[in-house]
């Protein structure tokens, strides 16, 4: 089955209650697919999206293999 | 063009002093200006004691990112090397979290060079701090701009 491997960082990983896992490829073409898939809450406001480690938008698109990340803005240095 | 992500935690001024010994004989006369910035954990934040920290990141993504603010800052000034080494995982106050440097020609180069790793690094590279404090593990909230 083509899928796709989501992940989540920080406080979007607590409330994930994990800190990734798979999802089937078919019907999803963009980032905001994905989390409707996952989740049946809207994306909490100010979340960050990656698609295979690069910074990307809800409406980015996506297909079978990518690595999408969700996680909270950043805080380091 | 150095980037280290560790664990570890590291002294930055013998980092430094090894980091320049290791380039004399490229560098010896080259350049007329070192800028610094080391980050390090502070006993109390927002209004809260602090008595220690863990540093969640995206390992890959955050390599990736530092790399691609290195290449960016090397392509807009002219800069002899950066240096960019960050931490992860647990974090006592008073040690070093960051340690940004930056050798040009001159002063100018390097000090905005080296203010525009630690601001890129500090708004886009993705790590997380979760502090301990009195009241339990908080994660830190992004700076407001």
């Amino acid at each position: 089955m083509p899928s796709i491997t989501v992940r989540y960082f920080a406080s979007l990983r607590e409330h994930r209650g994990r800190d990734q896992e798979q999802v089937e490829a078919a019907g999803l073409r963009c980032a905001a697919d994905v989390w409707s898939r996952v989740s049946a809450k809207p994306l909490p406001a100010n979340t960050l999206i990656a698609i295979n480690q690069e910074y990307a938008t809800p409406e980015s698109a996506v297909r079978a293999g990518d690595e999408v990340a969700f996680f909270p803005p950043v805080t380091g240095g | 063009m150095t980037i280290r992500v560790q664990k570890e935690s590291f002294d930055p001024w013998r980092v430094l002093a090894a980091h320049q010994e290791a380039h004399a004989r490229d560098w010896v006369g080259r350049y007329g200006a070192t800028a610094v910035f080391v980050g390090s954990l502070r006993d109390f934040n927002q209004g809260h004691a602090v008595s220690g920290m863990t540093l969640e990141h995206y390992p890959g993504m955050t390599e990736g990112y530092l790399e691609k603010i290195s290449a960016e800052a090397r392509a807009r000034w002219e800069l002899l090397d950066t240096l960019l080494i960050h931490r992860y995982g647990p974090l006592l106050p008073g040690e070093p979290i960051v340690l940004v440097a930056v050798w040009s020609v001159q002063r100018d180069a390097a000090f905005a060079a080296c203010r525009y790793l630690i601001d890129e690094l500090k708004t886009r590279a993705p790590f997380w701090k979760q502090e301990s404090t009195p009241d339990g593990l908080r994660w830190v909230e992004e700076k407001k701009l």
